[in-house]
């Protein structure tokens, strides 16, 4: 049916750059996860007046599209902190940073799901307040963000695709690669539109689970 | 003992609690009623410092509630409140709800957390539903373990915030039934409740609060019978 010119060797690197993909996701994930949490429960303890400062810079990594906050962030690294990292270290630390600031309002709004009499209810036993925030409002907090986190996740992880502008190969960049060699851009796209949904799909379930196992609590 | 001095209380301009002096002696049951936003819930969170006061005085067996130097957390494991709703932590078992605060705050075995707890459970009529999840319960049995939940904790003074108002009627009996048993046993209580017959049945003393003031305090057959102040008289004679 198909006639490519698509060899093993071209399926291993568009593999690697599935690899790259899942990489600066997870690391950015990770560090924007904890991050989105520490902003999320600062902005809740402050209250909307004092973490002002905070909710605006937010606010600029939520709306300034990612590509040009990849392209100022690289250019601010290189030529303002004379840093020479690399294009991945640089995609790592803009990407953290843009999901911390989406992940800090789900933390936000999850925080505030946990009612007020139940936290009451926490301390009035002696709970500390860090005694409540991990075994009470973190906990249930988590019940109500989850999909929420699923789905900024999943986005992350589309969202990597605009690393290549700071030289990072990843799944899109390397399928954009064999495109201009091998000229198949329907195919090659197909390939590589089923690698991320192969990327994507598991942990589009696992939220499912998790969701389904909480339910029942 | 608990000895509310001059407490004065304002959430913004409105001032719930206008100069509140009342002492409960240990062992000794007062119940308080009055119509809403009389300042009732208000002065027992204020009495396990839940809630900062703006004057006045609170001891808890002559420690000072609101000083800058008392460790309200420690505190608090003299004194068990128990609200009208969202009391479960709806993510815990029933009795991982009860073991929570001794194991943390104690600093408990497992175990032996896990022996206390089952003890209180037991009390409350819930010994069959130690590994159940709260939105499994009903509003009556989630009110119950929350009471085993304080009790664990071997508290020296109990508050109850209208535990019974969320409730459907006909799970309101066995929940006061739980709270007579306690004072039966002695325990150390404070009520807020609109149950009036629970309010006669089981008091030392009755307190009626009307717009921030205790108006009168006496004993149930005085207050029920012969209350003194016109606002007694007009809030019975309205809920009855």
């Amino acid at each position: 049916m198909f006639d490519t010119a698509l060899t093993v060797n071209d399926l291993i690197f568009l593999a690697r750059g599935a690899g790259m993909t899942i990489i600066v996701t997870a690391i950015s994930v990770v560090i924007g996860t904890l991050l989105g949490i520490l902003f999320g429960v600062i902005r809740v303890q402050l209250g909307p007046i004092l973490a002002a400062p905070l909710t605006f810079v937010l606010d600029i990594f939520r709306s300034v599209p990612l590509l040009i906050q990849l392209v100022l962030g690289n250019a601010f690294i290189g030529m303002v902190l004379q840093l020479q990292i690399s294009g991945f270290t640089v995609a790592c630390i803009v990407l953290s940073l843009y999901t911390s600031a989406y992940c800090a309002e789900i933390v936000r709004g999850g925080i505030d799901a946990v009612p007020e009499i139940t936290r009451r209810a926490a301390r009035s036993l002696g709970l500390t307040w860090g005694q409540d925030m991990r075994y009470i409002v973190l906990p249930l907090a988590t019940r109500v963000a989850l999909p929420s986190w699923i789905g900024l996740a999943l986005g992350v992880m589309k969202d990597s695709a605009l690393v290549y502008v700071v030289q990072v190969t990843e799944l899109l960049k390397s399928t954009q690669i064999l495109i201009t060699r091998l000229q198949e851009p329907l195919f090659l796209l197909l390939i590589c539109g089923a690698f991320y949904f192969i990327i994507s799909f598991p942990l589009a379930r696992f939220g499912g689970y998790l969701e389904k196992r909480w339910s029942n609590d | 003992m608990i000895e509310i001095q001059n407490v004065r209380k304002s959430f913004g301009e409105l001032e719930v609690l206008k100069g509140i002096d009342l002492t409960v002696q240990r062992g000794e049951v007062v119940t308080v009623i009055g119509g809403s936003g009389s300042g009732k819930s208000t002065l027992l969170t204020c009495i396990n410092g839940l809630e900062a006061i703006d004057s006045g005085k609170i001891l808890i067996d002559g420690i000072e509630v609101h000083a800058r130097s008392t460790d309200l957390n420690k505190l608090r494991r003299k004194v068990g409140i128990v609200f009208q709703q969202w009391n479960a932590f709806p993510h815990l078992t029933v009795l991982e709800n009860v073991t929570l605060a001794p194991r943390k705050v104690l600093g408990m075995p497992r175990a032996d957390a896990a022996k206390i707890a089952e003890k209180q459970l037991r009390h409350v009529g819930l010994g069959d539903k130690l590994t159940t999840y709260p939105s499994r319960l009903s509003g009556g049995q989630q009110q119950r373990m929350a009471i085993a939940r304080a009790l664990a904790m071997s508290p020296d003074y109990m508050l109850f915030d209208e535990v019974t108002s969320a409730l459907d009627p006909q799970l309101v009996g066995e929940v006061l039934e739980t709270l007579k048993m306690l004072a039966e046993e002695g325990m150390t209580m404070i009520c807020v409740t609109h149950e009036m017959g629970f309010a006669r049945d089981v008091s030392d003393r009755v307190a009626f609060f009307h717009q921030g003031i205790l108006a009168e305090i006496g004993a149930p057959d005085q207050i029920f019978v012969d209350p003194q102040h016109p606002e007694t008289r007009k809030f019975l004679a309205a809920v009855r």
